[in-house]
């Protein structure tokens, strides 16, 4: 029993990722209809705004340190963040501590202007074009996005440290009742599943509540009729696009203290995503989240050691193996609508 | 001539001289020379060029003709290597029964690949190739890589059917039943075409050119030019007639009495019989196969190739391969030294600040250079580089390029 | 009997009848017509017809033999050709080769690996196929490539494909909708040449009333998803009941 709370919990980090960007991809793909490859590259720009934005905290310049000189005499110098200097010493500290949570004021807008620019720049001109052709084209931005990060960060994983307050982790075997150890989890894979379905229930609020959500609905049911009242559709798409984009990149953000990002983490969570947004069903968003988390746990509950010794490396291939199952038995996936992507 | 028209025999011929005056064409600069770094004729890569040519020609057998966009190819490449690698360790080093056999093993994975995969079209087609080729991925790194002689013996299968992360390689163990285990100075034996071995190579200099020509490369060129005929032969078929036609209105050939399901898996299996080709040749030319040829980049390296050069054109997909196999091994090899050399010629100032702009594109930054070429094209020339091509050729000859209307008269609304 | 005959054919879609009860028999060698408002269920019947909709309860028999459960190629292959509503060509490829693949279809059956031959160098097809652009007057536009045709060329070449098949039922449907009227003029006056020339079947659903009573011998009105009356033209145009469901509307419009 605490192994199978632990698989659960295991999986819904990773669960949690995959819900995230699966949602934006079928988040855009419903309203406009674009198969968007680059979606990955978006949640690894994310990752990397984290990086960029705790690098911009540490900027520091030199101070002498009284009392103290190096072998040569001369005064001892010490670097010291600008930050600092601004907020104090210990709430400079503090702040450099939060730097990946912070991150997330610095990305929203990044995203979003990402996002705007994307569509407004190239996706636009897709729409009409054959699905091929969308695949291709966002198949090439994400090499050159991905391609332009690996220039300026380079080619290795850059650690990316959580608050040192959540560093640890937090034994749920105690608080169930099992022995004491035998369910750990990191406080900070707890955060990141808090974070996403806060992030995921903020999407649905929007959609659900707002006239702009409603319209974006109305849109992803039918497009024309839509058009036809004299709804500027176009507009309210792009800012779809943009908030499809700052939902990946804040999935990203968050995930850094998980993985150390890399430039190419993008492409390794796309290809999955793509398969869990086609195992919930093209355009619905409930089937993408329930998809991703199943799948997380799937996935997790494939590499225990009881099932590897029966079934060695299935953790490796479950995901496309469902994927495939589904696909053939249930060809709209889990939630999928008629008539979406069938021609 | 051989049942081609003249316009596809003149392609052909001109395929032929190409690929058979390569050692020469590819090294156009003197050794030792400041531009001898942009030569391409060396053996290991002329035999990149025409083996991965295989492979984009099948791969446009099945995109360009059916507009079936499969992202998992790569998995049949894969399995033409280790079935190949097989052949050379069970049976012996000749060549053409490992082909043999990367051919029909290929074929056997893509009927069942092909036969699940295209009860589905569009993006969910090729979701499924990508399952399907990640699965074979997951499968040879790992499950297939356990030792299947069990803990005491150390047999053929020690390191299972596929070797895992460091790939198959062949051992002096290995039987080869029909030649020679080891060579007499107790080696393992190389590659070989009855005798005559992959590697060997005669070198021609004159002045100070070196030509090199490869006995890899020379087979390999043939059979990329057996795989190139054969593919005119499909194009012009009624077969190919009929691809097109699914990739045009599939509907109507559903009511005109056609079953487009086995046409669809027949073109799949032929694709994948050409990956297989190109994977079996790539062990021949390097007794190696990994897990990472089955990788979805090397899915998604023959789908670029495909339309850099211009889908659905016989000649593009060969283009392609080689403009990107040069990309990759000419370009990321020129460093920041190499640059500032050449703008030596500018002022300090200006040459540093080119040599920066540059600088990005090439070397490892050549991935950056393929990806946004590889847009312009997506975006401006769907026809991709034949399209290029005529294009200016009608330049030249003063006339539009081709801008036949396309539907120019009026269509009443619905 | 007739060499279409349906009956008691009955479709649903979740909560909607769209066929109830339907019976029709279809002459050989007549021009049959299916006319009725929209939404009575002239298009259900006729995907029915053609394999892309399996009826729930029913029979359909083609010359004796039933058409349900096979698919559309096999009814295809069986001598029922489809004209669309808009004209279905491949648009990508030229006339000519248009025209050959259903004589491949006819020549060759419902799949035939044929992949080294030329195209060109079959010699009975492509004999068939210009013999039959020379019939439908297009010999001069065969290495056009068929999408950048005007939609009344579309058309006859649809039609020239479907022929070409030899067919012995030909369903068209709404063949001149959304046509220029010279168009629709030239259809009507292929259709009557088609039928009085060949050893073929028509059905025929239409909304317009002109093209309905320039070409059939047999008229079937269908209103919510059932005949309400089969006859002949004349009769059909005093018909109260028809005038009332139908045809007062739609003269007043056209």
């Amino acid at each position: 029993m605490d192994a199978i709370i632990l698989q659960i919990l295991n999986g819904l980090d990773k669960g949690s990722a995959y819900a995230l960007i699966a949602l934006g991809l079928t988040l855009i793909f419903g309203t406009l209809g674009v198969v968007n490859f680059a979606h990955g590259a978006l949640f690894m720009i994310g990752a990397f705004c984290a990086v960029t934005f705790s690098r911009l905290l540490s900027v520091s310049h030199e101070v002498a340190v009284p009392g103290e000189v190096d072998f040569l005499g001369n005064p001892m110098m010490r670097d010291v963040p600008y930050i600092y200097d601004i907020l104090g010493e210990a709430t400079g500290a503090a702040v450099i501590d939060w730097a990946v949570p912070l991150s997330i004021l610095f990305a929203i807008p990044v995203m979003i202007g990402i996002g705007f620019a994307m569509e407004r720049g190239l996706i636009k001109h897709f729409y009409k074009r054959p699905h091929a052709d969308q695949i291709l084209v966002t198949f090439g931005l994400a090499i050159v996005l991905q391609e332009v990060i690996k220039y300026f960060y380079g080619a290795n994983p850059i650690p990316t440290p959580a608050p040192s307050a959540f560093t640890g982790s937090f034994d749920f075997g105690a608080l169930l009742g099992f022995d004491p150890g035998s369910i750990i989890y990191p406080y900070w894979r707890l955060v990141y599943f808090g974070f996403a379905a806060l992030i995921i229930g903020a999407v649905f609020a929007f959609l659900q509540f707002t006239t702009f959500g409603m319209v974006v609905r109305a849109g992803m049911a039918d497009r024309e009729t839509v058009g036809l009242l004299g709804i500027n559709i176009d507009k309210r798409f792009t800012i779809m696009f943009g908030i499809a984009a700052a939902v990946a990149g804040l999935a990203g953000v968050m995930y850094t203290p998980i993985n150390s990002p890399n430039y190419h983490m993008g492409m390794d969570f796309l290809v999955l995503s793509f398969v869990v947004v086609v195992v919930g069903g093209m355009g619905s968003l409930p089937g993408a989240v329930a998809a991703g988390f199943l799948l997380g746990v799937l996935e997790s509950f494939a590499s225990m050691p009881v099932v590897l010794d029966t079934l060695p490396g299935i953790n490796q291939i479950i995901i496309y193996l469902v994927a495939i199952i589904i696909l053939l038995t249930r060809p709209r996936g889990l939630m999928g609508r008629k008539g979406v992507m069938e021609d | 001539m051989l049942g081609l028209n003249k316009q596809d025999t003149r392609l052909l011929l001109l395929v032929v001289i190409l690929t058979m005056a390569a050692p020469f064409i590819l090294n156009p600069f003197p050794e030792g020379s400041a531009m001898a770094q942009f030569n391409a004729g060396y053996p290991d890569l002329m035999q990149r060029f025409v083996i991965f040519g295989i492979f984009a020609i099948g791969f446009n057998i099945l995109f360009g003709l059916t507009g079936y966009l499969s992202f998992g190819h790569a998995a049949f490449l894969g399995i033409g290597s280790y079935a190949a690698m097989w052949m050379f360790k069970v049976l012996g080093m000749n060549v053409l029964p490992a082909l043999a056999l990367s051919v029909i093993m290929s074929g056997i994975f893509a009927v069942f690949i092909g036969y699940i995969s295209l009860r589905r079209s569009g993006i969910y087609f090729s979701i499924l190739t990508l399952a399907f080729a990640m699965m074979s991925y997951s499968l040879a790194y790992s499950v297939l890589a356990t030792d299947m002689d069990g803990p005491d013996k150390q047999g053929l299968l020690q390191k299972g059917l596929t070797g895992g992360e460091t790939g198959l390689q062949l051992t002096l163990q290995d039987p080869r039943i029909l030649g020679q285990q080891t060579t007499a100075e107790g080696n393992i034996p190389v590659p070989s075409l009855f005798g005559l071995e992959m590697r060997s190579a005669a070198e021609l200099n004159v002045g100070d050119w070196v030509f090199t020509f490869s006995a890899g490369y020379y087979f390999a060129a043939f059979v990329m030019l057996l795989s190139f005929y054969l593919s005119i032969r499909i194009f012009r078929s009624p077969f190919g007639l009929v691809l097109k036609s699914i990739k045009s209105n599939q509907q109507r050939l559903n009511y005109t009495g056609m079953n487009p399901k086995p046409y669809m898996l027949a073109a799949f299996v032929i694709s994948g019989m050409y990956a297989g080709l190109a994977g079996g040749l790539m062990a021949s030319m390097d007794p190696l196969a990994g897990p990472e040829r089955m990788f979805w980049t090397a899915s998604g390296e023959v789908v670029l190739m495909t339309i850099l050069g211009g889908v659905g054109t016989l000649i593009g997909p060969v283009l392609g391969a080689g403009a990107i196999k040069y990309m990759e091994n000419i370009l990321s090899k020129i460093n920041s030294d190499i640059l500032h050399t050449w703008f030596a010629f500018l002022p300090d100032g200006l040459e540093d600040f080119v040599v920066a702009i540059i600088y990005p594109f090439i070397g490892k930054g050549w991935h950056l250079t393929l990806g946004i070429i590889f847009m312009l094209v997506v975006i401006f020339l769907p026809g991709g580089l034949v399209q290029g091509g005529q294009k200016i050729a009608g330049m030249f000859r003063g006339k539009k390029a081709a801008d036949e209307k396309a539907d120019g008269k009026t269509t009443p609304a619905e | 009997m007739g060499i279409l005959e349906v009956k008691n054919v009955g479709k649903r879609f979740g909560g909607l009848q769209a066929l109830s009860d339907v019976n029709l028999s279809i002459a050989e060698r007549s021009v049959h017509a299916i006319i009725g408002p929209n939404g009575a269920g002239k298009s259900t019947l006729l995907n029915c017809l053609v394999g892309k909709l399996i009826p729930d309860t029913g029979s359909v028999m083609f010359d004796g033999q039933s058409v349900l459960g096979r698919k559309p190629h096999e009814i295809n292959q069986m001598g029922i050709s489809r004209v669309f509503q808009t004209p279905e060509i491949f648009g990508d490829l030229s006339v000519l080769e248009n025209m050959m693949i259903p004589c491949f279809a006819k020549r060759d059956g419902a799949f035939e690996l044929n992949a080294i031959s030329n195209v060109l160098s079959q010699k009975d097809v492509v004999e068939r196929a210009e013999h039959m652009l020379e019939e439908m007057n297009m010999a001069d536009k065969r290495h056009m490539t068929s999408s950048s045709m005007s939609r009344g060329d579309k058309r006859r070449l649809e039609i020239g494909m479907c022929l070409s098949q030899e067919p012995r039922l030909l369903l068209l449907d709404e063949p001149t909708a959304g046509m220029a009227r010279a168009d629709t003029n030239n259809t009507i006056d292929l259709l009557k040449q088609i039928s009085e020339e060949r050893d073929i079947t028509i059905a025929i659903i239409e909304h317009d009333m002109h093209v309905v009573f320039s070409l059939s011998q047999r008229i079937t009105v269908l209103a919510q998803g059932t005949p309400l009356v089969e006859d002949t033209p004349d009769n059909i145009k005093g018909h109260p009941k028809v005038r009332e469901a139908y045809l007062g509307e739609t003269q007043t419009a056209a």
